[in-house]
């Protein structure tokens, strides 16, 4: 083992192998289960086979063999103000065909995909609020396993830092260092200014690579990666609530005066109906609202053009097995392009997202214009 | 599970996840990081205004060898011609010297011949004289002997006393 593998990777690597055996468990007992077997017969649907992947899942389906869907149960937790904490696992819906608990995934309506409560015939109950739903999904799952990465990597090389601060980087250390200079030197420096860039290194570093290995790891189509994270608008929502925080809450007088009273615009606009204090509000709001969508639309994007060449192999495969044996290889061909693409767009919504969350925290604590 | 509805659970777990990512993070790799690679560009600045400092000492070392140099090679100039002004003047002094002394001896020389030769002369003359008188007394032994010589003789003798 070379030395730069510490406790964190090992504790990662250990995690990893539990959640594989966890995942192993559940295989098998879905294996048991007759489950979606009329599926084989129906018409390839590759809006559904996309849509499937891009959305976040209470199971995650990990491979299918001869019609057997293989996916791994997680768990389930939900809270309901007249029955209280709920915690199972989800093979408990038998993949949605099942109610458990008076409760159940919802196959239709404006609920499709939620948990809802159900009455005794199985039916959804109309005008009852949905349950508070806090499972470990799929997108859950699969963010918790890149956090670990996060932390194990940059623990380990913080160590580094910590123990050498002068030596000459190594391993790891040596890939990550030309990245976060890059994030210090090119993203916080310029935009934020020499003098109050350090104290929002810690968020700007983190926001950074959060995103990076994030897009990263969804781009590798093996679990307990391959998780479209940061296509999910509930992720890209919550960077931007991180993002409207910093801006808002290290904004100067400066800041709040030019929100509340905007220098060089008339009076009339100001004063009695305070039209550019609206526009201003509303403008806190919408720059974290377009960095949401931003990075959901483009990781989105990228997974669902990847996952359509690929639909193209068993659209033509239906028609004959030649045919779709023949376009497999232009499929895999554009899918390899598209993927080496979407490295590169990971990498570069990373920097807009953090280059853009700067400049905001830069405006909100300068000086001067 | 909509694309495009904010979903509670998901958005839950991402704040809590971030946070506790940005906590971690914030107190065990970005503080070590961001001090350590001030202290390395703080050491690379320093560095560097070392050797600047270090370019500039070289720089006035060079002026300060080539001076040296350069007045080495001014004296080693004049110590040349100094050298080359005392071998002349030797050189000089030496012929100068070898001319009088050559000419003291051919003066001593020419003496000595001059003497030699006066006293050969001198030498000779004795001897011209000696053999003369020798010579002129055998003849006149040989001439006496006849009368009519002695007669013309004797006539010839007063002939020249009667002129003086």
């Amino acid at each position: 083992m070379k030395p730069y593998i510490t406790g964190a990777v090992k504790l990662t690597i250990r995690i990893v192998i539990l959640i594989a055996l966890s995942g192993t468990v559940g295989l098998c007992e879905i294996n048991a289960a007759p489950y979606d077997n009329d599926n084989t017969e129906k018409d390839f649907d590759p809006g559904s086979f996309i849509f499937d992947h891009i959305a976040d899942s209470y199971e995650w389906h990990v491979f299918s063999f001869r019609g057997d869907h293989y996916s791994i149960p997680l768990p389930i937790i939900l809270y309901c103000s007249e029955s209280g904490l709920h915690f199972f696992m989800s093979n408990r819906f038998d993949h949605g065909y099942s109610t458990y608990k008076g409760f159940k995934i919802e196959s239709e309506g404006p609920n499709k995909g939620n948990i809802v409560k159900v009455d005794e015939k199985g039916e959804a109950l109309k005008d009852e609020r949905l349950p508070l739903d806090i499972s470990i999904t799929k997108n859950v799952l699969a963010m918790f396993f890149s956090v670990m990465i996060i932390l194990a990597i940059f623990i380990t090389i913080g160590n580094r830092y910590r123990k050498k601060p002068v030596g000459v980087p190594r391993g790891f250390q040596s890939f990550f260092e030309p990245l976060i200079l890059f994030v210090i030197d090119e993203i916080a420096k310029p935009a934020i200014g020499e003098k109050k860039h350090e104290r929002f290194l810690p968020y700007i570093l983190t926001l950074f690579f959060f995103i990076w290995i994030n897009n990263m790891l969804g781009l590798i189509p093996l679990f307990p990666m391959g998780a479209n994270v940061t296509g999910n608008i509930s992720v890209t929502m919550g960077l931007a609530l991180t993002s409207l925080i910093a801006v808002n809450f290290s904004g100067n007088k400066k800041y709040w005066g030019h929100i509340f009273n905007p220098p060089g615009i008339p009076g009339f606009l100001k004063f009695p109906i305070p039209l550019m204090q609206v526009i201003e509000v509303v403008g806190i709001f919408t720059k974290p609202f377009v960095l949401m969508i931003r990075l959901f639309a483009n990781i989105t994007a990228g997974h669902i053009i990847t996952m359509g060449f690929f639909s193209l192999i068993f659209i033509f495969g239906e028609r004959s097995p030649y045919f779709g044996f023949g376009i497999s290889g232009i499929s895999v061909l554009f899918g390899i392009f598209i993927t080496f693409l979407e490295f590169l767009v990971a990498l570069i919504q990373a920097y807009v997202f953090t280059l853009l969350t700067s400049l905001f925290i830069g405006a909100a604590v300068s000086d001067d214009h | 599970m909509d694309l495009i509805t904010p979903d509670f659970g998901l958005f839950f777990w991402m704040i809590v996840s971030f946070t506790l990512v940005f906590v971690i993070l914030k107190k065990f790799a970005w503080k070590p990081i961001v001090l350590a690679i001030n202290e390395r560009e703080r050491n690379i600045e320093d560095g560097l205004k070392m050797a600047e400092k270090a370019k500039v000492e070289l720089e006035h070392l060079h002026e300060k060898s080539e001076e040296i140099v350069s007045g080495a090679n001014i004296e080693k100039e004049s110590i040349i011609k100094k050298g080359r002004e005392t071998k002349e003047q030797i050189i000089e002094e030496a012929k100068e010297q070898a001319k009088t002394s050559s000419q003291e001896i051919l003066e001593v020389a020419r003496k000595r011949i001059e003497e030699e030769k006066e006293a050969a002369i001198e030498q000779m003359k004795e001897q011209v004289s000696a053999a003369s008188i020798e010579i002129a007394e055998r003849i006149l032994r040989e001439k006496l002997t006849d009368e009519k010589a002695q007669k013309k003789l004797m006539e010839h003798y007063l002939n020249d006393f009667t002129v003086n």
